[in-house]
Protein backbone atom coordinates (compact mmCIF):
# COMPACT_ATOMS: atom_id res chain seq x y z
CA UNK A 1 0.00 0.00 0.00
CA UNK A 2 1.48 3.33 -0.69
CA UNK A 3 1.90 6.14 1.82
CA UNK A 4 -0.64 7.91 0.46
CA UNK A 5 -3.64 5.45 0.89
CA UNK A 6 -2.37 4.64 3.94
CA UNK A 7 -2.53 7.81 5.31
CA UNK A 8 -6.14 8.22 3.91
CA UNK A 9 -6.93 4.75 5.59
CA UNK A 10 -5.68 5.90 8.74
CA UNK A 11 -7.34 9.36 9.03
CA UNK A 12 -10.83 8.04 8.17
CA UNK A 13 -10.18 5.19 10.91
CA UNK A 14 -8.96 7.70 13.56
CA UNK A 15 -12.01 9.87 12.97
CA UNK A 16 -13.92 6.54 14.12
CA UNK A 17 -11.70 5.83 16.66
CA UNK A 18 -12.06 9.06 18.07
CA UNK A 19 -15.56 9.54 18.32
CA UNK A 20 -16.01 5.75 20.03
CA UNK A 21 -13.11 6.65 22.49
CA UNK A 22 -14.86 10.10 23.47
CA UNK A 23 -18.09 8.41 24.06
CA UNK A 24 -16.69 5.92 25.74
CA UNK A 25 -14.85 7.58 28.36
CA UNK A 26 -17.68 9.89 28.39
CA UNK A 27 -18.93 6.94 30.81
CA UNK A 28 -16.38 6.62 32.99
CA UNK A 29 -16.14 7.84 36.77
CA UNK A 30 -15.23 11.23 37.51
CA UNK A 31 -13.70 12.65 40.70
CA UNK A 32 -16.74 13.44 42.15
CA UNK A 33 -18.10 10.11 42.54
CA UNK A 34 -17.82 8.39 45.36
CA UNK A 35 -14.99 5.94 45.85
CA UNK A 36 -15.35 2.47 44.36
CA UNK A 37 -15.85 -0.57 47.33
CA UNK A 38 -12.82 -2.27 46.20
CA UNK A 39 -10.83 0.63 46.97
CA UNK A 40 -11.76 1.03 50.54
CA UNK A 41 -11.52 -2.86 50.73
CA UNK A 42 -8.45 -2.48 49.81
CA UNK A 43 -6.53 0.12 51.57
CA UNK A 44 -8.45 -1.93 54.82
CA UNK A 45 -7.02 -5.32 54.01
CA UNK A 46 -3.36 -4.39 53.27
CA UNK A 47 -3.40 -1.80 56.47
CA UNK A 48 -5.26 -3.65 58.92
CA UNK A 49 -4.86 -7.45 58.20
CA UNK A 50 -1.16 -6.99 56.26
CA UNK A 51 0.15 -4.38 58.35
CA UNK A 52 1.81 -2.42 55.18
CA UNK A 53 1.43 1.52 55.14
CA UNK A 54 2.06 1.57 51.62
CA UNK A 55 -1.04 0.16 50.37
CA UNK A 56 0.04 0.25 46.54
CA UNK A 57 2.52 -2.42 47.88
CA UNK A 58 -0.31 -4.39 49.40
CA UNK A 59 -2.59 -4.27 46.57
CA UNK A 60 0.48 -5.39 44.33
CA UNK A 61 1.70 -8.26 46.44
CA UNK A 62 -1.04 -9.17 48.54
CA UNK A 63 -4.24 -8.98 47.02
CA UNK A 64 -2.79 -9.14 43.22
CA UNK A 65 -0.10 -11.36 43.99
CA UNK A 66 -0.53 -13.93 41.82
CA UNK A 67 -0.74 -11.25 38.47
CA UNK A 68 2.72 -10.02 39.83
CA UNK A 69 4.03 -13.64 39.77
CA UNK A 70 3.13 -13.49 36.38
CA UNK A 71 4.19 -9.75 35.64
CA UNK A 72 7.50 -10.72 37.21
CA UNK A 73 8.12 -13.66 35.07
CA UNK A 74 6.83 -11.68 31.49
CA UNK A 75 9.95 -9.20 32.50
CA UNK A 76 12.39 -11.86 33.10
CA UNK A 77 11.37 -14.36 29.91
CA UNK A 78 11.82 -10.56 27.98
CA UNK A 79 15.09 -9.67 29.07
CA UNK A 80 15.98 -13.25 28.74
CA UNK A 81 14.39 -12.73 24.80
CA UNK A 82 16.72 -9.12 24.40
CA UNK A 83 19.81 -11.03 25.36
CA UNK A 84 18.85 -13.91 22.98
CA UNK A 85 18.16 -11.47 20.07
CA UNK A 86 21.68 -9.34 20.87
CA UNK A 87 24.50 -12.18 21.81
CA UNK A 88 23.78 -13.79 18.24
CA UNK A 89 26.93 -12.80 17.80
CA UNK A 90 29.44 -11.77 20.36
CA UNK A 91 33.28 -11.77 21.20
CA UNK A 92 34.57 -11.21 24.73
CA UNK A 93 38.06 -9.88 23.25
CA UNK A 94 36.29 -8.00 20.52
CA UNK A 95 34.44 -6.43 23.18
CA UNK A 96 37.34 -5.70 25.61
CA UNK A 97 39.29 -3.91 22.71
CA UNK A 98 36.21 -1.48 22.13
CA UNK A 99 35.81 -0.97 25.66
CA UNK A 100 39.34 -0.11 25.33
CA UNK A 101 38.82 2.05 22.03
CA UNK A 102 35.51 3.78 23.58
CA UNK A 103 37.36 4.88 26.50
CA UNK A 104 39.96 6.33 24.71
CA UNK A 105 37.52 8.16 22.69
CA UNK A 106 35.39 9.04 25.88
CA UNK A 107 38.02 12.73 26.64
CA UNK A 108 35.65 13.86 23.95
CA UNK A 109 32.61 14.13 26.33
CA UNK A 110 32.61 17.00 28.62
CA UNK A 111 34.51 16.17 31.78
CA UNK A 112 31.95 17.32 33.92
CA UNK A 113 29.27 14.82 32.61
CA UNK A 114 32.37 11.99 33.46
CA UNK A 115 32.73 13.31 36.92
CA UNK A 116 29.18 13.82 37.60
CA UNK A 117 28.72 9.87 36.29
CA UNK A 118 31.54 8.61 38.12
CA UNK A 119 30.29 10.87 41.73
CA UNK A 120 26.55 9.77 41.16
CA UNK A 121 27.44 5.66 41.39
CA UNK A 122 27.49 5.69 45.14
CA UNK A 123 24.30 7.51 45.68
CA UNK A 124 22.01 6.03 43.26
CA UNK A 125 22.87 2.80 44.65
CA UNK A 126 22.04 3.87 47.91
CA UNK A 127 18.49 5.36 47.08
CA UNK A 128 17.91 2.29 44.85
CA UNK A 129 18.24 -0.32 47.62
CA UNK A 130 16.39 2.15 50.06
CA UNK A 131 13.58 2.56 47.48
CA UNK A 132 13.99 -1.22 47.19
CA UNK A 133 13.87 -1.74 51.30
CA UNK A 134 10.96 0.52 52.14
CA UNK A 135 8.23 -0.40 49.65
CA UNK A 136 5.99 -1.99 52.15
CA UNK A 137 6.13 1.62 54.26
CA UNK A 138 6.72 4.38 51.88
CA UNK A 139 5.81 5.46 48.00
CA UNK A 140 8.29 2.80 45.88
CA UNK A 141 9.25 -0.82 46.43
CA UNK A 142 10.97 -3.55 44.35
CA UNK A 143 10.27 -2.30 40.49
CA UNK A 144 10.92 1.29 41.00
CA UNK A 145 14.13 0.43 43.06
CA UNK A 146 15.56 -2.18 40.99
CA UNK A 147 15.12 0.30 38.06
CA UNK A 148 17.30 2.54 40.00
CA UNK A 149 20.12 0.17 40.82
CA UNK A 150 20.33 -0.77 37.17
CA UNK A 151 20.25 2.47 36.00
CA UNK A 152 23.61 3.02 37.74
CA UNK A 153 25.15 1.19 34.57
CA UNK A 154 24.36 4.10 32.55
CA UNK A 155 25.84 6.23 34.94
CA UNK A 156 29.06 3.97 34.53
CA UNK A 157 28.91 4.85 30.71
CA UNK A 158 28.24 7.99 31.18
CA UNK A 159 31.24 8.39 32.90
CA UNK A 160 33.82 7.03 30.59
CA UNK A 161 33.91 3.66 32.04
CA UNK A 162 33.52 1.12 29.72
CA UNK A 163 36.57 -0.64 29.97
CA UNK A 164 36.31 -1.27 34.23
CA UNK A 165 32.22 -2.14 33.16
CA UNK A 166 33.82 -5.18 30.77
CA UNK A 167 36.22 -6.12 33.08
CA UNK A 168 33.48 -6.58 35.77
CA UNK A 169 31.83 -8.81 33.37
CA UNK A 170 28.30 -8.50 34.50
CA UNK A 171 26.59 -10.15 32.69
CA UNK A 172 26.78 -13.47 34.49
CA UNK A 173 26.37 -11.68 37.75
CA UNK A 174 22.95 -9.39 36.36
CA UNK A 175 21.97 -13.30 35.28
CA UNK A 176 22.08 -14.52 38.54
CA UNK A 177 20.17 -12.05 40.32
CA UNK A 178 17.11 -11.87 37.10
CA UNK A 179 17.01 -15.67 37.86
CA UNK A 180 17.68 -15.55 41.70
CA UNK A 181 14.95 -13.14 42.13
CA UNK A 182 12.57 -14.72 40.37
CA UNK A 183 12.86 -18.37 41.68
CA UNK A 184 12.94 -16.12 45.06
CA UNK A 185 9.49 -15.02 44.43
CA UNK A 186 8.36 -18.47 43.02
CA UNK A 187 9.41 -19.82 46.32
CA UNK A 188 7.36 -17.05 48.81
CA UNK A 189 4.12 -18.66 46.20
CA UNK A 190 5.25 -21.86 47.31
CA UNK A 191 5.36 -21.21 50.92
CA UNK A 192 2.22 -19.74 50.91
CA UNK A 193 0.86 -23.17 49.94
CA UNK A 194 2.98 -24.91 52.76
CA UNK A 195 2.88 -23.20 55.33
CA UNK A 196 0.05 -21.23 54.74
CA UNK A 197 -3.74 -21.59 53.24
CA UNK A 198 -2.94 -20.66 49.29
CA UNK A 199 0.04 -19.68 47.14
CA UNK A 200 1.47 -16.38 48.37
CA UNK A 201 -0.27 -16.07 51.47
CA UNK A 202 1.40 -14.68 54.50
CA UNK A 203 3.43 -17.03 56.47
CA UNK A 204 5.58 -14.94 58.00
CA UNK A 205 4.76 -12.50 61.42
CA UNK A 206 3.37 -9.41 60.55
CA UNK A 207 5.08 -7.05 63.00
CA UNK A 208 4.00 -3.44 63.61
CA UNK A 209 2.34 -1.51 61.19
CA UNK A 210 5.12 1.51 60.08
CA UNK A 211 8.30 -0.64 61.40
CA UNK A 212 10.19 -1.69 59.07
CA UNK A 213 10.31 -5.38 59.64
CA UNK A 214 6.19 -5.55 58.76
CA UNK A 215 4.30 -6.95 56.37
CA UNK A 216 5.11 -10.32 56.46
CA UNK A 217 5.96 -11.79 53.13
CA UNK A 218 5.47 -8.18 51.43
CA UNK A 219 8.74 -7.36 53.05
CA UNK A 220 10.58 -10.46 51.45
CA UNK A 221 8.53 -10.19 47.65
CA UNK A 222 9.45 -6.67 47.71
CA UNK A 223 13.12 -7.39 48.01
CA UNK A 224 13.39 -10.36 45.46
CA UNK A 225 11.57 -8.20 42.76
CA UNK A 226 14.26 -5.35 43.67
CA UNK A 227 16.81 -8.25 42.62
CA UNK A 228 15.06 -9.49 40.07
CA UNK A 229 14.18 -6.31 38.15
CA UNK A 230 17.91 -4.99 38.76
CA UNK A 231 19.07 -7.94 37.10
CA UNK A 232 16.51 -7.92 34.15
CA UNK A 233 16.70 -4.20 33.19
CA UNK A 234 20.85 -4.17 34.08
CA UNK A 235 21.06 -7.37 31.32
CA UNK A 236 19.11 -5.47 28.84
CA UNK A 237 21.06 -2.06 29.15
CA UNK A 238 24.47 -4.22 28.95
CA UNK A 239 22.63 -5.93 25.77
CA UNK A 240 22.44 -2.89 24.09
CA UNK A 241 25.62 -0.98 25.58
CA UNK A 242 27.39 -3.57 24.26
CA UNK A 243 25.64 -3.50 20.69
CA UNK A 244 27.03 0.37 20.87
CA UNK A 245 30.39 -0.76 21.56
CA UNK A 246 30.63 -3.37 18.85
CA UNK A 247 29.07 -0.92 16.15
CA UNK A 248 31.96 1.83 17.32
CA UNK A 249 34.81 -0.52 17.88
CA UNK B 1 -13.22 14.93 31.77
CA UNK B 2 -10.37 16.10 30.65
CA UNK B 3 -7.66 13.42 31.71
CA UNK B 4 -9.89 11.19 29.75
CA UNK B 5 -9.61 13.06 26.53
CA UNK B 6 -5.94 13.60 26.93
CA UNK B 7 -5.60 9.69 27.25
CA UNK B 8 -7.32 9.63 24.18
CA UNK B 9 -5.48 12.30 22.35
CA UNK B 10 -2.21 10.62 23.16
CA UNK B 11 -3.40 7.24 21.69
CA UNK B 12 -4.37 8.93 18.55
CA UNK B 13 -1.33 11.02 18.38
CA UNK B 14 1.17 7.71 18.97
CA UNK B 15 -1.09 6.14 16.78
CA UNK B 16 -0.43 8.99 14.13
CA UNK B 17 3.16 8.54 15.15
CA UNK B 18 3.59 4.40 14.06
CA UNK B 19 1.67 4.68 10.80
CA UNK B 20 3.66 7.52 10.04
CA UNK B 21 7.28 6.30 11.42
CA UNK B 22 10.33 6.45 9.08
CA UNK B 23 12.27 4.92 11.41
CA UNK B 24 12.08 1.87 13.70
CA UNK B 25 13.47 3.16 16.77
CA UNK B 26 11.20 6.45 16.44
CA UNK B 27 8.09 3.59 15.82
CA UNK B 28 8.90 1.77 18.95
CA UNK B 29 8.45 5.50 21.21
CA UNK B 30 5.85 6.45 18.91
CA UNK B 31 4.45 3.32 20.66
CA UNK B 32 5.46 4.17 24.19
CA UNK B 33 3.63 7.56 23.52
CA UNK B 34 0.57 5.35 22.95
CA UNK B 35 0.98 3.20 25.52
CA UNK B 36 1.37 6.31 27.67
CA UNK B 37 -2.40 6.58 27.16
CA UNK B 38 -3.36 3.91 29.34
CA UNK B 39 -1.29 5.53 32.23
CA UNK B 40 -3.15 8.54 31.81
CA UNK B 41 -6.48 6.61 31.62
CA UNK B 42 -6.16 4.23 34.72
CA UNK B 43 -4.92 7.62 37.13
CA UNK B 44 -7.91 9.39 35.92
CA UNK B 45 -9.84 6.00 36.73
CA UNK B 46 -8.86 5.81 39.93
CA UNK B 47 -8.44 9.88 40.89
CA UNK B 48 -11.22 10.82 43.46
CA UNK B 49 -11.23 14.65 44.78
CA UNK B 50 -9.36 15.66 48.03
CA UNK B 51 -8.30 12.01 47.67
CA UNK B 52 -4.49 11.72 48.88
CA UNK B 53 -2.08 9.29 48.03
CA UNK B 54 -2.83 5.98 49.65
CA UNK B 55 0.26 5.87 51.79
CA UNK B 56 -0.50 5.74 55.31
CA UNK B 57 3.13 6.25 56.84
CA UNK B 58 1.66 9.52 57.83
CA UNK B 59 -1.82 9.81 57.30
CA UNK B 60 -4.24 8.38 60.08
CA UNK B 61 -6.22 5.58 58.90
CA UNK B 62 -9.62 6.33 57.50
CA UNK B 63 -8.45 9.83 55.36
CA UNK B 64 -9.97 9.78 51.76
CA UNK B 65 -7.42 8.50 49.37
CA UNK B 66 -7.22 7.80 46.05
CA UNK B 67 -7.94 4.11 45.04
CA UNK B 68 -4.64 2.03 45.10
CA UNK B 69 -5.88 -0.75 43.22
CA UNK B 70 -5.94 1.38 39.94
CA UNK B 71 -2.06 2.67 41.09
CA UNK B 72 -1.02 -1.34 41.24
CA UNK B 73 -2.44 -1.55 37.93
CA UNK B 74 -0.72 1.23 36.27
CA UNK B 75 2.55 0.07 38.04
CA UNK B 76 1.57 -3.35 36.34
CA UNK B 77 1.35 -1.28 32.67
CA UNK B 78 4.30 0.48 33.26
CA UNK B 79 6.16 -2.86 33.99
CA UNK B 80 5.12 -4.35 30.94
CA UNK B 81 5.87 -1.34 28.60
CA UNK B 82 9.17 -1.21 29.75
CA UNK B 83 9.26 -5.14 28.13
CA UNK B 84 7.70 -4.59 25.43
CA UNK B 85 10.01 -1.49 24.33
CA UNK B 86 12.92 -3.42 25.53
CA UNK B 87 12.39 -6.53 23.12
CA UNK B 88 11.41 -3.86 20.46
CA UNK B 89 14.34 -2.21 20.46
CA UNK B 90 16.48 -5.56 20.52
CA UNK B 91 14.99 -6.77 16.94
CA UNK B 92 15.51 -3.29 15.77
CA UNK B 93 19.03 -4.01 15.84
CA UNK B 94 18.53 -7.14 14.56
CA UNK B 95 16.57 -5.75 11.93
CA UNK B 96 19.30 -2.93 11.01
CA UNK B 97 22.36 -5.74 10.78
CA UNK B 98 20.09 -8.14 8.88
CA UNK B 99 18.76 -5.80 6.56
CA UNK B 100 21.05 -2.59 6.22
CA UNK B 101 18.16 -0.57 7.11
CA UNK B 102 15.39 0.94 9.58
CA UNK B 103 12.89 2.12 7.33
CA UNK B 104 9.86 0.09 8.28
CA UNK B 105 8.71 0.21 4.79
CA UNK B 106 12.29 -0.94 3.42
CA UNK B 107 11.37 -3.85 5.75
CA UNK B 108 8.14 -5.27 3.59
CA UNK B 109 9.74 -7.87 1.44
CA UNK B 110 10.22 -11.41 3.13
CA UNK B 111 13.28 -13.07 2.88
CA UNK B 112 15.00 -16.30 3.61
Amino acid sequence: MSRRARGALFGAATVVLAVVLVSAVAELPRPSAPPPRSAKLSTSVSLHERHGTDTVAGVTFDLRGFDTLGEELILFVAAIGSAVLLRAQRDPELLERAAHAADERRPRTASALRALGALLVAPMLVLGGYIVTHGHLTPGGGFQGGVMLAGTLLLVYAAGQMAALERMHPQALVELADALGAAAFALVAVGGLVFASAALANFLALGVAGHFLSGGTIFVLEVSVGVEVTGAIALVLNELLDQTLIREG
Amino acid sequence: MLPYLVAVWLLLVGLYGVVTSHHLVHLVLCLAVAQASTYVLLLAVGYRTGGKAPIFADLPPGTPVVDPVIQALTLTDVVVEATVTALLLALTVQAAKRFGSVEPDALGALRG
